[in-house]
């Protein structure tokens, strides 16, 4: 199963791994600024993968996804974020990950793992782009790790925006593309996403004077006894 | 200068080699006997060899067999007569070694196939034996071994004969143990496998205990024992499963049975904990660290150089030959298993300080790289490319026979430092290499080797392992593509801690200040009999460094023997090119790369070199002018592995106290501070604690079964009885 | 003809090794905004030390003699088998990659011993952290070789760059990937910037330098020499797997002239690369080193992985 066929499907692929290698280096990355910079990088190498995506198989609504996605993921919302970490004063917050060496080697054995899940899709698949599926979903479970192993709830958002990539980069491959009614609506929906977590963090920090997940545990209502 | 030391290292070595010449020369003339009677025995081994051929196999792996049981039962008149030991036994044990390279060499160049049935033992069942090339192998391996210890042992052992041991003992367990591990090789069924093990297992307790003063000593062997019993249960249930489904106890009868694929994973793992138990794979290893230092050196020679080997003949006679159709599973299972023990290993020596302990744990990370080579080979042969699988198996071969080489060479080493030094710490030696030159030379060349560095026979089998783990492309697996290589870089990790480890050793035992009032006074003699076993042994590792072609076309014949497929056909077979898949995949010509270092090294030397207008002048190092530095200044064995503590602490248990004595009561004058470290194997904490606690529990809970009461018993036996004769109707 | 051609590629790589660090001292420099030396400096500095009275420290033994020749011929010897103007000349198949990476292990073991020989505490400190950072090293290198091996199957480097040679131009993402491990693994092996800082005027901080402290004269020169040449190897190592274009393939003269200017002009690049990235980063702290290479090693596994997985399929 060679596609290394034409140089343009190889650049897809090259385009592909460094999506995935973004979700890597977001995974490691222990300052908020940078995290959401490498967030805007992914949004525009996933812009730039559907584009070519696009000129290659020559379907013309892809285009109008890659522009979106440029535009929505690339620039807008990490403008965003931006302007919330300096409203509150985030831009020097470190959030620490405790192991960074054993994280990134276990996200490079969830690679592997999402390799072996998706070998029947690939095995049914018979678009040139079939093998970027693993790397796609791959990217996927990077997103929901990467939420697992920060505390910073910016970071939390930052995962979440990952994965909703994520989602996209794997229609892209699998299917060239939702209907654009689809993309629409989800591209709609991550904006108001992130107006609504924007607001959320406001809410959040007034009640437990940070952004630290881990200090949610506090507003339980169990007693502790000891 | 440099002339100087070098010259003074040669004319040490070429003193030693003329003294032991000249020595042997004087024996031969005042013993005109002896002469007469070796050449006679030259004559009639020859002629008996070109009357039999390769059926010659047998009969002299019995006489080798024969020899070292003459030679533990001669040593019983040790206690009266020291010289018994000293002479007699250990020449029997040579001529054992002899023997058994005649025997096994014959059988592994021959191919041989020879069977012999002996009546003795039950009386349905005879004593099954059998040779071939697998066997042959691993019958070479012992020998070589056994040479090295038959000519080292004298000279150490008179260290014992003052002491309150009896002598007899220790003749008559090493004889018993080498014919034991002999027998094992010879074995073909499993009721005779069986008793040949316990015999090795057994005698090996006696060696480990020899030393029972010493309530530590007692426990390594009471551990040793136990993990030695345990495994050998799991081996009898392994060869259970087998002869329930074949027809008889028989090896070939085993061969028949026709298992489904959950039965002969069922056979496979409990092969696996039983023959890795002796092993000494991750995590059945702790007796290994416990029992091999505790042994007196020619012994932990024998047990870490050659016992361990024999667990590894042991599970490849049983899954390579008698179980026959392999699962990919098993291959993962023992890879993983594999690269955990070669990691793991290394990490916890770095952390020894005990010479000998250091070692052991070297043998779990050495075993490591063994089982890596036949869990590839596993992968292969189950995916149907046996001539792939060919060049795994063949590199845990000869990974075997080198590190039985090279880890015999270290023990011994290790003994003659510690006899010498009467240090076991080595934070407590330094310096050695000007007491003892020659004894430093034929260390540091077991160090290089078990370091896996060109042009030594380390280096070669690690490629092999290498080169069999990058022909993952013929796989159909992506998910085994992508993780096979994993594992290969985890052998490369091994490799670079233990060239750190060695330097470790090597630098703090040899090189630097003397760092103890016992090693300053390290006394200068070094025994020609140790030299010379040594010499042996790091003879073999240049050689089969340097030419480890012929080696790895006999082992081919021995995988075509046993799985009916050897290397690629475009393979090299040359006596120069190392090629195991061909010459244009991967090829290394080890001796024109000891030419060319040769060569290189001679032109660097001779151009520049300080001619004598710029003669060398030594001067007082640099001590960032404080003055006077001293021993304690030196960077010490724990301080060498600090980083590797601290980059890896996950991996192990560290108690580190710091004890501050201040002369005020602020604390702020530090009078005195006291350094406590200990490093203990995690393994204990997750794996053996919870065992021993949970054994601790199930037996209290069955302990309810016994209440004293007679009628109650009575009411066991009725029930079983009724029990019984239900499962019967 | 082949072997002559070899010989005297042999000469160059070990003639030009010093020319390259004298040019790397001088892009340092002026990415500093200071005079620069010349680039024949290193030339000067060498014979220099030749020529200079050797001083041993009192109580050395023969490891510490011996050791500057084990390690300068073991460099010559990797040098030999690593592809710089020409594919494909004889000694390049006495020994493959893996030897390689096993040559640079003994000089390495020559070195740290040497280190230990005198006792002193820097010597000692810099053998422990040499081995330190090398054993992480080792497996990241490692683990980029293999990607290159298995995609070409063959360990061998001039076969395998011969076949890249042969090929329509072919991105692999695998190869970017497997480079930067590569690359970075350079960084820390040769003592650049962020692992070791070789100008440092304080022996605390040292690696490379704290081991060879003790030595002087024409035992210092070499273990410099040495040194260049390891530099030169892993710089022609990156140019030539990771871009092989300009390499002869046979032994014409033009072929040849232009292999020169190839390597020429890739070094040139490779060096900016460099010396720019040594000028942006601070140096880490010790323990900081783990990390480096750690994610040296995982550059080369997402290399492998995504030839698994986005290549073959």
């Amino acid at each position: 199963m060679e596609t290394l066929t034409s140089l343009y499907g190889q650049a897809v692929l090259l385009l592909a791994a460094l999506v995935l290698f973004t979700s890597f280096v977001m995974l490691a990355q222990s300052r908020v600024t940078a995290l959401v910079n490498l967030f805007a990088l992914q949004g525009i190498l996933l812009a730039a993968t559907t584009a070519l995506v696009a000129i290659v198989q020559n379907s013309p609504h892809l285009i109008i996804s890659a522009t979106l996605t440029l535009g929505l993921k690339g620039v807008l919302i990490p403008l965003l974020l931006h302007w919330l970490i300096l409203r509150m004063g985030l831009h020097r917050t470190i959030d620490e990950v405790k192991r960074p060496l054993q994280l990134l080697l276990g996200a490079a054995s969830l690679v592997v793992f999402s390799y072996y899940v998706t070998l029947p899709v690939v095995e049914l698949s018979e678009l040139e782009t079939r093998n970027i599926i693993a790397a796609s979903a791959a990217t996927l479970l990077l997103g929901m790790l990467l939420m697992i192993s920060h505390r910073q709830a910016i970071s939390h958002v930052v995962g979440f925006m990952a994965m909703e990539n994520a989602l996209f980069f794997s229609a892209v491959v699998s299917t060239y593309g939702m209907p654009l009614v689809v993309e629409l609506g989800v591209a709609f929906d991550v904006m108001v996403a992130a107006v609504i977590f924007g607001v959320f963090f406001f809410q959040i920090r007034e009640s437990i004077d940070s952004l630290d997940v881990d200090r949610l545990s506090r507003l339980t209502e169990i007693e502790d006894n000891e | 200068m440099i002339r100087n030391l070098v010259a003074t290292t040669i004319r040490q070595t070429r003193l030693k080699a003329r003294q032991g010449l000249s020595f042997a020369s004087g024996e031969l003339k005042s013993h005109p006997q002896v002469l007469i009677a070796l050449t006679a025995g030259l004559v009639l081994v020859s002629a008996y060899w070109g009357i039999e051929g390769k059926d010659a196999a047998l009969p002299f792996s019995l006489l080798a067999v024969a020899f070292s049981l003459a030679s533990g039962f001669l040593g019983l008149g040790a206690d009266r007569h020291p010289r018994l030991l000293r002479h007699a036994s250990f020449l029997l044990l040579g001529l054992s070694g002899i023997a058994g390279l005649l025997g096994g060499g014959t059988a592994l160049i021959g191919r041989a196939a020879v069977d012999l049935s002996l009546p003795l033992g039950l009386p349905w069942l005879d004593w099954n034996l059998h040779i071939d090339a697998l066997s042959g192998f691993f019958l070479c391996v012992i020998s070589v071994v056994l040479l090295a210890v038959s000519v080292f042992g004298p000279h150490y052992v008179r260290e014992y004969e003052h002491g309150t041991h009896p002598l007899s003992l220790l003749a008559l367990a090493t004889g018993l143990f080498i014919a034991g591990m002999q027998l094992v090789l010879l074995a073909a069924d499993a009721f005779f496998f069986m008793i040949a093990w316990e015999l090795m297992s057994v005698a090996s307790y006696f060696l480990v205990a020899y030393t029972h003063e010493h309530a530590a000593n007692r426990h390594a062997a009471f551990i040793y024992l136990l993990m030695a019993e345990i495994g050998a249960l799991f081996i009898i249930l392994a060869y259970g499963v087998l002869v329930g489904f074949g027809d008889g106890f028989t090896f070939a009868a085993m061969k028949q049975a026709t298992l489904t694929p959950l039965w002969a994973s069922v056979a496979f793992v409990l092969a696996l904990i039983g023959f890795g138990m002796k092993a000494g794979i991750v995590p059945l290893h702790a007796w290994l660290p416990e029992a091999h230092p505790v042994a007196p050196s020619h012994i932990s020679a024998l047990m870490s150089g050659v016992m361990l080997k024999i667990a590894v003949y042991g599970f490849i006679r049983f899954t390579f030959d008698l179980l026959g159709d392999l699962l990919w599973q098993w291959g993962v299972v023992v890879l993983v298993l594999g690269a955990a023990s070669a990691v793991l290993g290394v990490l916890y020596a770095l952390m020894q300080h005990n010479l000998k302990r250091l070692l052991a744990y070297h043998s779990v990370e050495n075993i490591g790289i063994i089982f890596m080579g036949l869990g590839l080979a596993i992968l292969f042969y189950s995916d149907g490319h046996p001539t792939l699988g060919a060049i795994g198996l063949i590199a845990a071969l000869c990974h075997t026979l080198n590190h039985a080489i090279f880890k015999s060479l270290l023990f011994l080493g290790a003994g003659v430092i510690l006899q010498r030094s009467h240090e076991s710490d080595i934070e407590r030696m330094g310096g050695l290499i000007h007491r003892m030159p020659v004894t430093a030379v034929l260390f540091l060349i077991g160090c290089i080797s078990i370091s896996a560095l060109p042009p030594f026979n380390g280096f070669v089998s690690e490629w092999l392992t290498y080169q069999a783990a990058l022909q993952v492309s013929a796989l159909d697996s992506g998910v085994l593509r992508s993780f096979v290589p994993v594992t290969a870089a985890m052998l490369a990790l091994s490799g670079g801690l233990a060239a750190a480890c060695f330097v470790k050793v090597f630098g703090v035992v040899f090189l630097g200040k003397p760092r103890s009032h016992h090693a300053q006074h390290t006394r200068r003699l070094e025994s020609s009999a140790a030299i010379a076993g040594m010499g042996w042994l790091a003879g073999l590792c240049l050689l089969l460094g340097v030419l480890p072609t012929p080696l790895v076309r006999l082992l081919e014949g021995l995988t075509v023997q046993l799985t009916g497929s050897g290397l690629p056909e475009t393979a090299s077979r040359g006596w120069m090119w190392l090629a195991p898949v061909s010459a244009d995949t991967a090829s290394y010509a080890a001796l024109g790369v000891m030419l060319a270092m040769g060569l290189a090294w001679m032109l660097s030397y001779e151009w520049l070199h300080p001619g004598h207008e710029h003669p060398e002048r030594e001067a007082y190092p640099w001590d960032c002018g404080f003055g006077a530095l001293t021993p304690r200044m030196e960077y010490t064995a724990s301080a060498f592995a600090m980083p590797f503590r601290r980059i890896f602490a996950d991996s192990f248990v560290v108690h580190e106290e710091i004890e501050k004595q201040s002369a005020d009561a602020d604390g702020l004058k530090v009078t005195g501070i006291r350094y406590r470290l200990h490093v203990s194997d995690l393994l204990w904490r997750w794996f053996y604690e919870p065992v021993e606690r949970w054994l601790r529990w199930s037996v209290r809970h069955i302990g309810r079964l016994q209440t004293g009461n007679i009628r109650v018993y009575l009411g066991y036996s009725f029930f079983t009885l009724i029990f019984l004769l239900w499962v019967i109707s | 003809m082949a072997w002559l051609l070899n010989l005297l590629q042999v000469i160059l790589f070990v003639a030009t090794a010093p020319l390259l660090a004298g040019w790397i001292k001088k892009l340092k420099c002026w990415s500093q905004n200071r005079m620069a030396p010349s680039v024949l400096q290193p030339y000067r500095d060498l014979f220099k030390l030749i020529r200079k009275e050797t001083v041993v420290a009192e109580g050395a033994s023969w490891i510490f003699h011996m050791a500057p020749y084990i390690i300068f011929s073991v460099a010559v010897l990797a040098a030999a088998i690593v592809p710089l103007v020409a594919v494909q000349l004889p000694t390049a198949r006495l020994a493959d990659v893996i030897v390689l990476v096993g040559f640079f292990a003994l000089a390495r073991f020559f070195q740290a011993l040497a280190g230990l020989d005198i006792g002193t505490a820097f010597g000692g400190m810099g053998s422990s952290r040499e081995m330190t950072v090398a054993s992480l090293a080792e497996p990241a290198m490692l683990m980029a070789v293999f990607t290159l091996a298995v995609s070409m199957s063959t360990t061998n480097l001039s076969a395998a760059i011969a076949t890249l040679l042969h090929e329509p131009l072919t991105i692999r993402p695998s190869f970017v990937f497997a480079g930067l491990g590569l690359a970075l693994v350079a960084v820390a092996e040769t003592g650049c910037i962020p692992v070791d800082n070789p100008a440092t005027h304080l022996e605390l901080t040292m690696i490379h330098e704290a081991m060879i402290l003790e030595y002087s004269g024409h035992h210092l020169a070499l273990i410099e020499w040495a040194a260049q040449i390891r530099m030169m190897i892993y710089a022609v190592l990156l140019a030539n797997i990771f871009m092989p274009w300009g390499l002869a393939d046979n032994f014409g003269l033009a072929a040849l002239g232009w292999g020169m200017i190839a390597i020429l002009v890739k070094l040139v690049g490779i060096t900016v690369v460099l010396v720019l990235a040594e000028a942006v980063l601070a140096k880490m702290r010790l323990f900081r080193a783990q990390h480096f290479l750690g994610f040296a090693y995982l550059l080369a596994l997402l290399g492998m992985l995504t030839h698994v997985i986005l290549e073959v399929g």
